[in-house]
């Protein structure tokens, strides 16, 4: 019987939940099973990176993935009144040619890893890192030092991410004041200026004088 | 012991379950999303993948900017659904195939 380290078991295990959850949220009827088995396939993934060493993206992967993003897309897909099985009509017409697609997609993507020395041989498994070994502080010391400013960027990206998301979806009332051009154009000299004939005031030059 | 090339194999059989369905999904825009993340997922992987068996931190960071601008990308996405939805009473991939201003 082959042996399995525990570390090759927990890679198995992991791969195997990545690749069927992957393939149940591409295949599922129902968006709400998709959502919940991509957020299954975030975790799984999250595993695999904890195997790799990468303890700060795995529980950033956790947060922001499982905690954020899927939890908006599950408020999306219940939001909206979608008929979902007026939406799977007409779900496999060309299926036979996709699956020959994927198998050349997925033949070529192998072939080149074969071909490409990534083996055991040549690329020897790392040692595990020390247990003092931190994660975090050795991303956080390149981060804010030799990618400073596309840190500082990828703060803006994600603003205008928010800006642009919220001006697309918001329907309140939009106070501002702004041109209209065309109503600008359009103005004539008869809307504005109104000439009025007014008689001449005569004043009464003996009041006037009794007054001083 | 885990060599390189299995974590590849991985991220190339998500990487093309998420192209196979952008590809077999002709009616639903959310499960046309979902697979760009799976693709997004499959690129990180690989990163830090070769980020540890290379010995080399910098990768991580790209998984970092990666995750970022994917996370901006669900959420404007996601915005635009909603607002196509409103408009048309409908997210079919199908249906959404003329531009108008």
């Amino acid at each position: 019987m082959m042996d399995l380290s525990f570390q090759q078991l927990l890679f198995y295990g992991f791969s195997s939940v990545l690749i069927m959850s992957a393939l149940a949220v591409i295949s599922s009827k129902n968006s709400v099973k998709a959502v919940l088995f991509l957020v299954l396939c975030f975790v799984a993934m999250a595993g695999l990176w904890m195997l790799l060493e990468a303890e700060f993206l795995a529980i950033a992967l956790v947060l922001v993935y499982v905690g954020a993003v899927m939890v908006l897309f599950l408020f999306v897909v219940m939001m909206l009144d979608v008929d979902f099985a007026a939406l799977k009509q007409g779900f496999n017409r060309r299926f036979g040619l996709l699956l020959v697609f994927a198998a050349l997609v997925i033949w070529t993507l192998l072939k080149m890893i074969d071909l490409l020395p990534f083996e055991a041989e040549s690329v020897p498994m790392p040692e595990p890192h020390s247990a003092d070994y931190k994660n975090v502080s050795e991303i956080g010391a390149i981060l804010y030092t030799d990618y400073v400013i596309a840190f500082e960027l990828a703060a803006v990206i994600l603003l205008v991410a928010m800006i642009a998301a919220i001006s697309l979806t918001f329907r309140g009332k939009r106070e501002r004041k702004s041109q209209d051009v065309a109503k600008q154009l359009k103005v004539s000299k008869s809307d504005r200026l109104k000439i009025l004939k007014i008689d001449p005031v005569v004043v009464n030059q003996d009041a006037a004088k009794e007054g001083e | 012991m885990i060599a390189l090339s299995d974590y590849l194999f991985v991220a190339a059989l998500l990487f093309a379950i998420g192209i196979v369905g952008v590809m077999i999904n002709r009616k639903n825009v959310i499960t046309l999303l979902m697979s760009i993340e799976l693709m997004l997922l499959a690129v990180n992987l690989n990163f830090i993948a070769f980020s540890r068996y290379l010995n080399d931190i910098h990768g991580q960071i790209f998984v970092f900017f990666i995750l970022t601008v994917a996370a901006a990308e669900a959420a404007i996405g996601l915005a635009i659904l909603v607002a196509i939805f409103r408009n048309r009473r409908t997210i079919e991939v199908e249906s959404l195939n003329e531009l108008k201003g």
